[in-house]
């Protein structure tokens, strides 16, 4: 039994109702373009929202937290095991926060074949000395390279060059908040206090903006050997060592581990920035259920319209059946007519969802916590096409089943009888 | 091959529409290479019924079925599909062509069911067939631009396309005119001496039934003389 016989019949069924058929393609059209442009601009958005965030944030990132020694001597007392210790002797303040050995750390991390790279850090509580004013503030050592090709650190320089950092001498950016309050622009010279006292002058080199206010108006960047300086601290000395991964995912697991053969304090991105992962979830599973609601509706149309046909086209399927096409080849003929709606409706969805959010691409968009966005965020993440492909023509196929079911079940008896 | 090419063995068959009904009571005949048979008999004797039985469209009956000696009773729907499509051709009242494809379309889809020849030999036998009934100018017409006793001639050939065991039809010129009825009846005849053509048709023309080889005639769901 050829197919192409099957189809053929299949074609010319549909060729004869060609304004229902196209009718319920419209509906498959319809469907797939929304579900494509919606998912497209909300996990654009998505994307854009979580970048703002996940883009300057480590994967894992390694560091010593602050806390007195979770053994303390008295617990290692076996006569004291039993009964509940009131004295706790020893202090967080013996503890530190750099990171023992951090250079050794380093090199075996960057072996690690999930780890796409490093990026060490230190933090730092600073005063801005502004006439009599404290500003407080923190000034983050970085290391301008790795800090640009793993966290965009350049993405987010609204004035002057990260570079500076490196090649000026005792340079400094500025949050853009800081900045303002400050007055200070490119060239001038800001006067810092450290925790210790020491007082500094930093000469500013830019501007940077990260999109989160609150943020921009504490924190600083200079380089890791110009914070070193200001501590007075050796040349190893570093408070965190940042690292992102080859696959986000397996972030968690990849801290644990680290965290325990290294003996250190490791925490991912994901326990880190939890409520950002929430927020986005909730937005695609909304933009999911709209579009596959969109889809649903399209299938049935096409339910009717194949109803409808099939009671149209009862003679047809009696004589068929009458001249030795079987129930199944009946079904399939039926099926095909489905999936064929579902088909065409589907790529003309798909391709004027691409158009359509296209156009979304052009439309300006700008807003002052996002420099780095001119216009309004698309992800063209083919796996959404893919999705609404195989969804249109599930659907379609669904839709098609009970109708076709019903066309094979047809006793020409009946039809032939009652004529 | 010396079975006989279509044999009824005590057929019955019952409606319950509410109360019971014998149709069909007790069939026996057979059909045999080359016959032309006529079934005749008054309205609501159960011609049709039995028609239907025998072309393997209707399953649900008593006694047992053979075409050339092979048991129908039983088989599977796809079975007997098949049998349908490469042994049995069907004429019916109202002429049941698919509008949606012209006559040639309409003639081949049976034969492009089979298989068995490549679409352009099917082509040239369906030709053939169409000069046979005398209506070759017809082949790219769409059958609603057909007279009824064209239409009728077209399902003729469709039924022929497969070269088939029997052709059947159920009173297939009781809707046209006494012209038309000849010239249908004359189609028949002509396969029937020209192609040695099997054939069993149900009439309710005492005038076509006496032309025919043979006449099977019902009454009330018996056969009463054949
Ligand atoms: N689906 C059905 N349900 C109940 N009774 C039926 C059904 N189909 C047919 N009958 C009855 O069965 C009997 C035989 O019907 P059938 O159609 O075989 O007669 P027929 O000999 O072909 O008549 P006609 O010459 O008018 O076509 C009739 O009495 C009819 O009313
Ligand atoms: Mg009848």
């Amino acid at each position: 039994m050829s197919t192409r016989l099957i189809i053929q019949i299949a074609y010319s069924l549909l060729i004869a109702r060609w304004k229902q058929t196209l009718v319920a393609a419209i509906g498959v059209t319809f469907s797939i373009t929304m579900f494509i442009t919606l998912l497209s601009f909300m996990t654009g958005l998505n994307k854009l929202l979580d970048g703002l965030i996940l883009n300057r944030t480590a994967h894992v990132r390694l560091y010593n937290e602050i806390r007195p020694d979770s053994i303390q001597p008295v617990q290692q007392v076996p006569e004291y095991n039993a009964t509940y210790h009131i004295i706790r002797s020893v202090k967080s303040g013996n503890s530190r926060q750099e990171i023992y050995n951090s250079k050794a750390i380093m090199d075996r991390v960057k072996q690690d074949t999930r780890v796409l790279g490093i990026a060490p850090k230190i933090t730092s509580q600073v005063f801005f000395n502004e006439g009599s004013l404290d500003i407080t503030g923190v000034i983050y050592g970085i290391d301008v390279e790795a800090e640009s090709r793993l966290f965009f650190f350049t993405d987010y320089m609204v004035k002057g060059q990260a570079s500076d950092l490196k090649n000026v001498a005792n340079s400094i950016v500025l949050g853009k908040g800081l900045a303002d309050k400050l007055l200070a622009d490119i060239g001038d010279v800001v006067q810092i206090t450290t925790a210790q006292g020491e007082q500094f002058r930093l000469k500013v080199v830019g501007h940077f903006q990260s999109g989160l206010q609150e943020l921009d108006k504490t924190q600083s960047f200079a380089s890791i050997n110009t914070v070193q300086k200001l501590l007075g601290k050796p040349a190893s000395y570093v408070t965190d060592i940042q690292l992102k991964l080859t696959d986000v995912n397996i972030a968690p697991q990849v801290a644990k581990e680290f965290g325990t053969v290294f003996s250190i304090d490791a925490e991912d991105i994901q326990t880190a920035n939890s409520q950002f992962e929430t927020g986005t979830t909730i937005r695609t599973i909304i933009s999911y259920a709209v579009g596959i609601t969109l889809l649903v509706v399209a299938g049935f149309g096409i339910y009717n319209i194949l109803n409808m046909m099939i009671y149209e086209k009862m003679d047809s399927i009696a004589i068929l059946k009458a001249t030795g096409f079987s129930g199944r080849d009946v079904n399939r003929i039926f099926i095909l007519i489905a999936l064929g709606i579902g088909f065409f409706g589907g790529i003309t969805g798909l391709l004027i969802g691409y158009l359509l959010s296209s156009l979304i691409d052009q439309i300006p968009f700008n807003t002052a916590a996002l420099p780095t966005v001119t216009t309004y965020p698309i992800n063209y993440n083919p796996i959404y096409y893919m999705i609404a492909g195989s969804f249109s023509l599930v659907t379609t196929y669904f839709a098609g089943f009970f109708p076709a079911r019903k066309a094979s079940k047809v006793d020409p008896v009946v039809i032939i009888r009652g004529k | 091959m010396n079975s006989p090419l279509l044999e009824a063995k005590h057929i019955y068959k019952q409606f319950y529409d509410p109360v019971k009904i014998d149709v069909l009571k007790d069939i026996n005949f057979q059909v045999n290479s080359g016959e032309f048979v006529s079934v005749i008999g008054k309205s609501g004797c159960g011609k049709s019924t039995l028609l239907y039985i025998l072309s393997t469209m209707d399953t649900d009956y008593q006694g047992e079925l053979f075409i050339h000696g092979t048991k129908m009773t039983g088989l599977r729907e796809k079975e007997l599909a098949a049998v349908r499509n490469e042994k049995i051709g069907f004429v019916f009242q109202f002429h049941y062509l698919l509008n949606e494809f012209s006559v040639m379309e309409n003639i081949l889809l049976p034969a492009r069911k089979l298989a068995k020849y490549p679409v352009e030999a099917l082509k040239e036998r369906a030709l053939l067939l169409l000069n046979t009934l005398d209506i070759t100018k017809l082949a790219d017409k769409n059958p609603r631009q057909l007279s009824g006793g064209e239409k009728q001639r077209v399902a003729i050939a469709r039924a022929m396309i497969n070269e088939p065991l029997i052709i059947m039809g159920d009173e297939p010129t009781g809707n046209l005119d006494k012209k038309n009825s000849e010239i249908v009846f004359h189609t028949f005849q002509q396969l029937a001496t020209e192609f040695g053509q099997s054939l069993l048709i149900v009439t309710h023309d005492p005038e076509f039934a006496e032309k025919t080889n043979r006449i099977i005639e019902m009454e009330d769901g018996r056969i009463i003389r054949q």
